[in-house]
Formats: structure tokens, C-alpha cells, sequence
């Protein structure tokens, strides 16, 4: 497999935010595998917990994700009805290791969003695992560590992070 | 407004109208606040935690009760320990993580070691202090007034002269009893704590927790979710009634249509999930016959222990408790409960189960976090609009788990302690 540079991943994942705040939620989807996964894991849990015996505040498998997606695009989402403002800022990008054809990815995330008057943030550090192809990428995996203790600022995390 | 100080009553109550009207001024008024710290978080048993948190001797979580700070061990023969975590020489915090094991804690100001049941081991420069300063109790960290436990959840007071645990639970041990005997070897508190908060007065999330009313339309979106997710749903109805257990405490129990890990099959949960459902089943018959072994497999019980304890034991178990930070800013923990000795399988599919619904990053609680944010902007209103209506149902020789009973309930005992006057 030829070599893999940090710019095409940052490329990758600056789209990926994109799509989030523009509420383009279905494209984004398609931006991950079939048989992808998306976790929030509780902040007082180890990074590499498992969600089959520990508690998350988000553990999707592609099934839920994509009844994420249409709950949210749906007036009836009443959390996020009228759509809030997010900002999804990426930084700190580093490749950390191939498995097989995969690519381990880590990344810094702080996410604004505001709604009725109300400005939250989330920050933490973002584990992508990636599958190279066509140029591209598709999302394996997406593993959002939260650094704040809790939720106890920002209440909810009702919008994708 | 009126004052609080020259309030008698929130609650505007006419049975024979079927009139139940409560105050906004109840969800705004900070003297009214201050007047719940001082009459109830101050003088009801307020939940701990669970001893399945500190499974071994040296283990501890540090929590937020009822406005102290509480340092909560296992101690070394096994005993469990109420402390207050500040230090009795000059006040500092002495335990600062959140949980873990520890053999004994120590103070980091000045030096001072304190054994797992609090007790003053040792003082850096000891000789200057009186000889038998050790043996007073005085030095040593303080026990919470009042410490007890049902079926391993444990309560503190900070009333010294409050009554029994059990005589203030009452009839809400039965229900207690009926959530815990669908585990033979006992329930445990799984990994990972839900941390949040909502800008909303405590009191709407005690209303939202036991209201069976809001499903259809707050929840829309679940529904939708678990009418989409092929074979989510059982051939159940909603159906069920709500009771008023005393005291404050009430009880929602119904069917709904969604699978219970223990133990109400769905076909997503396929063959294996059906084998392991009848197992389960089956034990329960065993141990308690057809009665209890359907009421425990296939009702939902929302349970509230006044003033600001949920039990759940819907598509998952939960444990969640709440307190006010200001009249508009609560912060609430919630817990997943599950049997000790349930199976990988079971246990997976209840936490996925949990999640569906349950928590800041479910398909519903979120949702409901927005209906209480609203209408704590709604109280903004309230000098002109000024009543909430909680009067479903009234009347009813049978309310329904959809009534507004079990408000009622809570309402008139809030307003009990408040005001000091029987509803």
C-alpha cells in the first residue's frame, strides 16, 4: 500500500466537519462503512472501554447511527428543533499506526453549539479508524473522548460531535 | 409574585372541581429554594449509593449530596462508611478523586492520615498535640448524621432524629423488593456514570420522570426509531396504573412494547435472545411462581422516592438523582443496574437497550431535557401566567399510568415540607 500523508487524513476529516455543521447529516453518513461504529464513552471510564459492559452516552452501531441521522433531521427531534449552530474545529491530526489496510487516526476536537442564547462546548480527542479507498476514506470507527468531566456544562449531547 | 414569607401554599387544590393547580412560583422564587434546602434536602433521606460501587474493602467514590460533599468507603473489615470529606483540623477537602481504592486518606494540607473508616491514624509533629488527642472523636473525620441501606441502595440524612429508613421508604420496599428479585445473586451498578444537567427547575424532572403522559409526543422520534428497528416491538400494549405510595414516593407500573432484558422478548433479540429470555423466565417462576414472575418480566415500574430518587426498571434499569444548583440549574448522575450474574448477552443488550432511550446522548432524553428547558422559559411568565395544571385524571378510582396522580402525590408532600402545613 503506498504511504498515506497526514494532509490527505486532515483533508478527510475537515470535510467531515463540514458536513456536521452543515447539517448535511445524510451525506456524512455515507462516509462510513457498514459495519461502523460511533461512541461517546462516559468520562470516568478507561479510552478503550467496550459498551457491551460499560456505560456510554453514545454507542451506535451503523443501524442506530443512520436512525441518528433521521431522528435529527426530523421537526420532531425536539432537542434539536430549530436546528442549532455547531462549529466543529479538528485539529492536532496524527497517524498513529496501519492495521492491515486501516489507518488508526487521532485528533483534538473543541465543538461549539448554539441554540435559544445558549453557547456549549465540547472538547476532547477524537480515535478514527479509517479504510483507505478510491482515493478517500470511509469511517470504520469514531470514538469521541470527552475531556470534561461529564456533561455537567453542557447538559445533552444531542448533536453529532 | 407574592413573597414566599407570605406564602401558606403553592398549590391550589378543589377536588370536587378537580382542580390541582401548582404555582410557577415553585419552579422561580429562590427563597423557595432555600426553604427546600433547609426543609427537605436537609431532612429526608437522600440516596448515596450502591454497595456494589465499592465491591472490596479500600474502595471509595467522593459525591455531592444534598449540598456536602460526602466521602463514601468500604472500610478494611468490609463495613461501609458516610463521611463527611473535609478535614477535622482545618476544613480541607481530604479525598479529591472521584473514586478509587485507597488504604487509607490523607489530608494533603498539613499531613493528616486518616484510616478508611475516617479514624485520625497519624499527625505530622504529633507531640505537640494533647496526649490523648488521637482518642478523641473530635479528631477524627465525621460520620454523616444518619446512614442506612435497603436491598444495597444507601441512604444518608443529615436529621439525626429522622425516622427509619424503612419506615420512611414504607410501602416503596415492595417495589424495591420487585426490581431487585430478578437477580438471584444480587444487582450491581454497571461501569460509567452519566454526568448532567439541565437548565431547568429539579422539580420538572421528578414531574417528567414518573409522567407516563408525555410518551406520543415528546418521544416521537423513539417511537418512530423502535417502529423502524424490524421486530423492536412486542405484541404489548401501553396499559398500566399509577399509585400513590406515601410520603411523597410514587409508582408508575405498565406494560409497553418494548423488550425488557429481564425478561420480555423481541424478535430483533433473535433465537439466542429468546433461549436466554426463557431462562431467565423460567428461574423466576421457580422462585416465585406465575404471579411475581410476570409482574417482574413484563411490567415497567417508574419509581420515585422523594424527593429526588428515579428507579426505572423500563427497557433497562436506571438509577438517577438530581439536585438544584440554583432555582433554574440542575445537575443529575444516572446509573445503569443490572443482575451480578446476568450473561455477556444479557448484559450487552440491556446497555444497548439503555441507550436507545436513556441518557444525554439517547434517542429520548434529550428531548425531554429540551421539554424542561422550555418550560423553565415559559416560568419567565409567571408573574402574569402564574398556575400549571396537574390535575389529569382526578377523580379516578383507578388513575392510569397516563393520570397525573403521582405529581399529585409529590406536590402535596413538597408543599408539606415547604410551608409545614398538611396539604
Amino acid at each position: 500500500m503506498q504511504s498515506i500523508a497526514r494532509t490527505e487524513v486532515e483533508d478527510f476529516l475537515f470535510a467531515e466537519a463540514e458536513l456536521l455543521d452543515e447539517w448535511r447529516l445524510p451525506e456524512w453518513l455515507e462516509l462510513f462503512t457498514d459495519d461502523a461504529i460511533y461512541y461517546v464513552p462516559a468520562t470516568d471510564l478507561a479510552v478503550d472501554a467496550s459498551p457491551d459492559n460499560n456505560l456510554f452516552y453514545v454507542a451506535d452501531d451503523r443501524f442506530r447511527l443512520s436512525e441518528r441521522v433521521k431522528r435529527l433531521m426530523k421537526r420532531t427531534a425536539h432537542a434539536e428543533f430549530p436546528h442549532s449552530r455547531t462549529r466543529h474545529l479538528v485539529s492536532n491530526v496524527r497517524i498513529r499506526k496501519q492495521i492491515g489496510n486501516d489507518l488508526e487516526i487521532s485528533s483534538a476536537f473543541i465543538t461549539y453549539r448554539t441554540k435559544d442564547g445558549v453557547t456549549d462546548t465540547y472538547f476532547g480527542s477524537n480515535r478514527y479508524r479509517l479504510v483507505p479507498g478510491n482515493g478517500t476514506f470511509r469511517i470504520k470507527e469514531k470514538r469521541c473522548l470527552l475531556d470534561s468531566e461529564g456533561l455537567r456544562a453542557q447538559g445533552r449531547v444531542s448533536i453529532i460531535l | 409574585m407574592m413573597a414566599f414569607q407570605r406564602m401558606n401554599t403553592a398549590l391550589m387544590i378543589d377536588e370536587s372541581r378537580k382542580i390541582f393547580k401548582v404555582s410557577r412560583q415553585a419552579f422561580v422564587d429562590p427563597d423557595i429554594l432555600e426553604a427546600e434546602r433547609t426543609q427537605i434536602f436537609d431532612k429526608c433521606w437522600l440516596y448515596l449509593g450502591h454497595s456494589s460501587e465499592l465491591a472490596k474493602p479500600g474502595d471509595f467514590v467522593t459525591r455531592q449530596v444534598g449540598g456536602r460533599n460526602i466521602l463514601f468507603a468500604r472500610d478494611g473489615k468490609g463495613n461501609l462508611k458516610a463521611m463527611l470529606n473535609t478535614c477535622p483540623h482545618r476544613g480541607a477537602q481530604v479525598c479529591r478523586e472521584k473514586h478509587g481504592s485507597a488504604k487509607s486518606f490523607q489530608c494533603f494540607y498539613h499531613g493528616w492520615v486518616f484510616g478508611l473508616d475516617g479514624t485520625l491514624r497519624s499527625q505530622p509533629g504529633e507531640t505537640s498535640y494533647a496526649e490523648d488527642f488521637k482518642e478523641r472523636s473530635t479528631s477524627n473525620m465525621q460520620q454523616v448524621p444518619r446512614f442506612e441501606s435497603y436491598r444495597d441502595f444507601n441512604f444518608i440524612c443529615f436529621d439525626k432524629d429522622v425516622e427509619s429508613l424503612s419506615d420512611y421508604l414504607g410501602p416503596v420496599r415492595e417495589y424495591l423488593d420487585v426490581i431487585c428479585d430478578q437477580a438471584e445473586a444480587g444487582m450491581t451498578i454497571v461501569g460509567g456514570t452519566q454526568e448532567y444537567s439541565m437548565r431547568a427547575n429539579w422539580k420538572l424532572l421528578t414531574e417528567n420522570s414518573i409522567d407516563g403522559y408525555h410518551a406520543l409526543t415528546t418521544h416521537a422520534t423513539y417511537l418512530d426509531y423502535l417502529k423502524s428497528a424490524t421486530g423492536a416491538l412486542a405484541q404489548v400494549a401501553f396499559e398500566g396504573s399509577a399509585r400513590d405510595l406515601g410520603k411523597g414516593h410514587a409508582v408508575l407500573e405498565y406494560k409497553a412494547p418494548w423488550g425488557r432484558p429481564v425478561a420480555q422478548w423481541i424478535p430483533s433479540w433473535g433465537e439466542e435472545g429468546k433461549r436466554e429470555l426463557s431462562r431467565l423466565y423460567d428461574g423466576l417462576l421457580k422462585r416465585f411462581g406465575k404471579e411475581r414472575a410476570d409482574r417482574i418480566a413484563t411490567f415497567n415500574r417508574n419509581l420515585f422516592i422523594f424527593p429526588n430518587l428515579v428507579i426505572n426498571d423500563i427497557m433497562a434499569v436506571t438509577v438517577r438523582t438530581y439536585y438544584p444548583a440554583a432555582p433554574d440549574f440542575m445537575n443529575i448522575s444516572a446509573w445503569a443496574l443490572a443482575p451480578k450474574e446476568e450473561t455477556d448477552w444479557a448484559r450487552k443488550y440491556r446497555l444497548f437497550n439503555f441507550l436507545e432511550f436513556l441518557g444525554p446522548g439517547g434517542f429520548a432524553t434529550p428531548d425531554d431535557v429540551e421539554a424542561l428547558e422550555q418550560c423553565q422559559r415559559g416560568f419567565r411568565n409567571s408573574a402574569e401566567a402564574q398556575w400549571n395544571d396537574i390535575s389529569k385524571g382526578m377523580g379516578k378510582e383507578n388513575p392510569s399510568y397516563d393520570d397525573e396522580l403521582q405529581m399529585r402525590a409529590f406536590w402535596s408532600n413538597w408543599n408539606e415540607h415547604v410551608f409545614r402545613v398538611p396539604a
